[in-house]
């Protein structure tokens, strides 16, 4: 690959510097986000290369060049100012995978404000604890969520503005405006907000074992790695054309979705559709797709279509794969050299991290399961559960631990410094997660090291589901678990008591799965229901989930002995 | 529109539709790619299928294509019924 040298020559001395250099930050100096991934673009005379290539489920296509992309960023930032949203204030995207989210993240970070993009098929209790912590101020959404807002505004004082993008030309209810990106007056020389390194940049949330999920706060100098994991990892080359198919929603979808390639001047494309092996097939040879990032739920679910989809469709475009969200298992690395010709290389990371941090380097070797080695820069190893020391003997499982100080490392949890300190001992961050190394280095990931559920890729809190399972009349008692699964690696399944005068049915189980995921999402809707008589409990009355995940596991529970006195 | 067309069509709507969600969904909208039904989702509506009608549709046959508009849906359920 043309970015690369050897591994070793690549950690060999390197400093973020390298990514400094490149996009031309010196230290102490404004630094936005908004415009290094537009107007910067422009200014190195690329102003009318294609920035988005945007496709919805109908084949519609929309077509920015880096010029529309800056100025139509810009309109949107006008736009909020106008509104009276603030600098430092939180701004929620709220939408489908279509041109406004990606732009309008631009425009939020160019008038200062944060961007809080949150996953559209959230239901309306999801979205209120996540824009009741952060205080957000206003929120740009589409006519079909904005029903989603409506039913939780009231309780939401600090929410000033539902900005509507598909609003049409009926009146639109007090507190909601509309805001038809392409009309939207263009500014002339508007004015970035001089946002510096450690201005707060995104919010995103994500889910812990306890308490509901924490805001993520990154800064704008998080685009020092997330340039240069992008334009190392997937191999960037000027005229790449370039798939990822994660949603803004999740923090893929806008480190790598939108800060990745755009600081990197690359050509993306986005389809605005659910999953079709066929659909995705012919949009990749259709595009002429050359750098594909994708998930290893997705993969598996195209595994399952077979071969035969695949050679119905020239995808001689492919030049480099790439995989997030779960471990990649070896057969899917197999199976993506057999069809593609080529592997998907596994990248390890989280919202925390902000970028890839453990990685399968274009043109290092690949072991087929494995995570790969930290990337430059990266400080990685395996710590002994109890002393939190770093294990030295290979092959032995630990908790992947991270040493602080990369650029995009998280700068804390909003509203929740203690979570944030909590996250780290001896030193060292602690990813959450378990793993062992091999004599080559190489990380091998073992599974989560807390009660959290990594279904198809993304977090779910096991908190926030038994909250919603306790507001059902029928439920007196409830603990959520992983459950392995061949396509999701995980999904939830939910244990559940039932209150006197209720009993058990297809019924009642259907009804309280549609319930969680109207409420929260089809993420977290449980996939299956026991209903059990009891809960394994401690002496002091704390369900204890991990006797519960081991038996869906298979595997031994262990010495429960402190864990059932607490 | 027949009885097991609209009932499957009926049950979309009212599930997985927001209320108050103005959108048209007729025999032949794409569900899965449309972005209304995702795959994770599509394990409850095939559990009201199953419950419904007295069917067991095996995972492998309930794929993201199987369920993609009301029709297939109703397709497939017809399908295990005469099982």
């Amino acid at each position: 690959m043309r970015n690369l040298s050897s591994y070793e020559d690549l950690t060999a001395g390197f400093e973020w510097t390298i990514a400094e250099r490149e996009l031309g930050y010196t230290k102490g100096a404004t630094l936005n986000i908004g415009w290094m991934c537009s107007d910067r673009i422009c200014a190195m005379g690329l102003a009318g290369k294609a920035a988005l290539i945007w496709e919805d489920h109908q084949g519609n296509q929309k077509r920015y060049t880096y010029d529309e992309l800056r100025l139509l960023s810009d309109a949107i930032a006008e736009f909020l100012i106008g509104l009276g949203v603030q600098p430092g204030e939180r701004v929620c995207l709220f939408m489908d995978r279509i041109p406004e989210l990606y732009i309008g993240f631009l425009g939020i970070l160019k008038m200062g404000g944060i961007a809080q993009p949150l996953f559209s098929a959230f239901g309306d209790e999801s979205l209120f604890v996540r824009l009741k912590d952060a205080g957000t101020a206003a929120i740009i959404t589409q006519k079909k969520h904005a029903l989603k807002v409506r039913k939780i505004r009231e309780q939401l004082p600090e929410l000033r503005s539902t900005i509507v993008v598909d609003a049409g030309d009926a009146p639109l209810p007090p507190g909601e405006v509309a805001m038809r990106m392409e009309r939207l007056p263009k500014p002339v020389n508007f004015e970035i907000h001089p946002t510096t390194a450690e201005s707060p940049s995104v919010l995103h949330y994500t889910s812990g074992t306890t308490g509901q999920p924490k805001g993520v706060q990154h800064v704008h100098y998080s685009i020092i790695s997330q340039y240069l994991t992008a334009k190392w990892v997937l191999d960037f080359q000027p005229d790449d054309i370039y798939w990822c198919n994660a949603d803004p929603g999740w923090v893929t979808g806008t480190s790598y979705g939108i800060i990745g390639p755009w600081s990197n001047g690359i050509t993306q494309v986005v389809l605005d559709s659910g999953f079709s092996a066929e659909r995705w097939y012919q949009f990749i040879a259709k595009q002429r797709v050359t750098v594909w990032y994708s998930a290893p739920t997705a993969i598996r679910l195209l595994m399952k279509e077979g071969a035969e989809t695949v050679k119905r469709n020239d995808l001689s475009c492919l030049r480099h794969l790439a995989s997030v969200g779960e471990p990649l298992n070896a057969e899917a690395v197999i199976w993506g050299e057999q069809v593609f010709g080529k592997p998907f290389h596994d990248t390890f990371w989280q919202t925390e991290t902000g970028c890839i941090v453990i990685t399968n380097l274009p043109g290092m070797p690949i072991k087929p399961g494995s995570m790969g080695r930290p990337f430059p820069g990266i400080m990685a190893t395996v710590l002994n559960t109890k002393t939190y020391e770093p294990i030295q003997e290979t092959g032995l499982a630990g908790l992947i631990a991270l040493r602080p100080g990369w650029p995009s490392q998280v700068r804390t949890y909003w509203k929740n410094e203690a979570g944030f300190k909590a996250k780290f001992k001896n030193g060292w961050y602690l990813c959450g997660d378990r793993a062992s190394i091999d004599s080559d280095g190489y990380f091998w990931f073992m599974g989560r090291d807390d009660d959290v559920i990594n279904t198809g890729g993304h977090l779910v809190g096991p908190f926030e589901i038994e909250s919603a399972l306790l507001e059902h009349p029928a439920v007196a008692e409830s603990a959520a678990v992983a459950k392995p699964d061949p396509v999701n690696m995980e999904v939830v399944k939910a244990f559940v008591t039932l209150k006197k005068g209720f009993k058990p049915s297809d019924d009642l189980e259907l009804e309280i799965m549609n319930r969680i995921r109207k409420r929260l999402s089809p993420l977290a809707m449980p996939q299956e229901i026991e209903f059990v008589d009891s809960l394994p409990k401690t002496r002091s009355g704390k369900i204890v989930r991990r006797v519960l995940r081991c038996k869906e596991f298979g595997e031994p529970v262990g010495d429960l002995s402190t864990i059932m006195e607490e | 529109m027949d009885e097991l067309t609209k009932v499957i069509r009926d049950y979309v709507v009212k599930e997985y539709l927001e209320e108050g969600d103005d959108r048209e969904v007729t025999e032949t909208s794409p569900l899965i790619t449309g972005g209304i039904v995702d795959s994770f989702s599509m394990v409850s509506l095939k559990r009201f299928l199953e419950k419904k009608y007295a069917i067991q549709i095996p995972d492998d046959q309930a794929t993201p294509d199987a369920f993609d508009s009301v029709q297939r849906i109703a397709a497939l359920v017809r399908r295990f019924q005469q099982k």
